[in-house]
């Protein structure tokens, strides 16, 4: 038996695991159910790329301005998810049900930064290689940039959680997501092309300053999730 | 006289500059319920919404099964079944789906959980459509799943607000075997239909707007 709160007035918390697993599959499934984040966000990404591929009469880009048209891409990709990620919650009653369960309201927090990141990750899977075919002229530097793309989408989904359950209860919610989340994620973005644009570099990748850069995205997700993870009760209250 | 599941004393709610609940006050007994009437804007939903811990009362002294509020609202989780205006449920999964997920909220194991869900959609004769989708069923079959989610975890304390919202008879009599008065259950009825409820009720409080609460 997992913990559970008695008529005879015992106190017990749901185990956060338990909580985690449970909203974290919720959303998968109403997402593969209904389709409604991906994919747009995947549609966004292929056609960014295929605007740049013509508007800038390129058939090959390299280092700094391949980083920045993958990253560009990816972050307003991004938030298109970022935008609807509490919607469910806000129109469905699920913060009140969330609210009146024995859990660690935290453990929504995280279950959301996880969901996020799963669709990070799916878009990705689908971007990167639309992007490796439109633009590269080697695959070389794709591996190394997986450990970017995983520190940078931590990053996101942390931030992009954060961002989203505060704006989720504003009629304004798709202008106030990017006008907040876009400011904060600067250093990220900083980090995520600093590290990318060796990798990407003309001939072949390179590891000038790689490792700083990662330590920069890991110190960013550190930072941002602890933040996310302690202020999120607060912001569920009335 | 058993131990008092609710002991309220000049509860208030203020929204911004406007009072929208003041000066109630009361005790209930556990097992007892309360029906609680009133006037559209008397503050009946907020006054259950304080009570379920979703809102914070901003005077007053509120213990709800032995806990002061808010300071001790999170040792009152999980033992309050709420049945609100929205049926906290998610339109894109199905009401078995739907239960599940508010069962494991709720820390009750799979094995259980299965067979308390299985039983409470025979309690409202929601078997057959309970592999629908909730965004393909209507306003009463939501309402009779509401039910369900409101006593999965076979909570001390009731707070209905309006329950028998559209239910048709039949509807209302299922419920009533599962929110009805009986089996030590405690509970708080908002309601704009007296003749049905008061019967049932052991107390009553009428709440009028920009007056103080009554108990009878």
């Amino acid at each position: 038996m997992t913990g559970r709160a008695d008529t005879r007035g015992a106190v017990s918390v749901t185990p956060s695991r338990v909580a985690f697993a449970a909203i974290l599959a919720k959303d998968l499934r109403s997402e593969l159910r209904t389709l409604q984040s991906l994919p747009a966000m995947a549609l966004f990404a292929v056609t960014t790329f295929v605007v740049f591929r013509f508007g800038l009469d390129r058939t090959s880009l390299s280092g700094s301005l391949a980083s920045g048209v993958l990253w560009a891409t990816l972050l307003f990709a991004a938030v298109l998810g970022i935008n609807r990620l509490f919607v469910a919650e806000r129109e469905e009653g699920g913060f009140d049900a969330i609210r009146l369960a024995p859990i660690d309201r935290s453990v929504l927090f995280a279950a959301k930064a996880a969901a996020l990141l799963v669709y990070l990750l799916a878009l990705e899977a689908i971007a990167v290689p639309i992007f490796a075919l439109f633009f590269l002229d080697s695959a070389a530097g794709l591996g190394p940039l997986l450990a970017v793309l995983l520190l940078a989408d931590l990053g996101l989904a942390a931030t992009g959680t954060l961002i989203s359950s505060m704006a989720v209860n504003s009629r304004a919610r798709d202008l106030l997501v990017p006008l907040v989340l876009l400011p904060l994620v600067v250093p990220l973005m900083i980090a995520a092309t600093g590290a990318t644009e060796p990798l990407l570099a003309a001939g072949g990748p390179a590891y000038d300053r790689f490792g700083t850069w990662l330590a920069v995205l890991g110190l960013y997700d550190l930072i941002f999730g602890l933040v996310g993870y302690a202020v999120f009760d607060f912001l569920l209250e009335d | 006289m058993s131990e008092a599941a609710l002991r309220l004393a000049g509860l208030r709610r203020d929204y911004g500059e406007r009072t929208a609940l003041d000066g109630v006050g009361l005790e209930l007994a556990a097992g007892e319920s309360l029906v609680v009437l009133g006037p559209n804007g008397a503050g009946k939903t907020t006054l259950l919404r304080i009570l379920a811990t979703l809102l914070r009362p901003s005077g007053g002294e509120a213990v709800v099964l032995g806990c002061s509020l808010p300071d001790a609202a999170w040792k009152l989780r999980g033992r309050i079944g709420y049945l609100g205006h929205e049926p906290l449920l998610y339109r894109d999964l199905s009401g078995r789906e739907n239960l599940r997920f508010h069962a494991r909220l709720h820390g009750i194991d799979d094995e259980p959980a299965e067979r308390r869900i299985a039983a409470l959609l025979a309690a409202t004769g929601m078997e057959r459509r309970a592999d629908e989708r909730v965004a393909e069923l209507s306003a009463g079959m939501r309402q009779r799943l509401a039910i369900c989610r409101c006593v999965l975890h076979e909570p001390a304390l009731l707070l209905l607000d309006e329950p028998d919202s559209n239910l048709d008879a039949a509807g209302r009599e299922l419920a009533r075997g599962l929110i009805g008065p009986g089996g030590g259950r405690t509970r708080v009825v908002v309601t704009h239909d007296p003749d049905r409820h008061l019967p049932e009720a052991d107390q009553v409080l009428r709440l009028g707007i920009g007056e103080v609460a009554a108990v009878s």
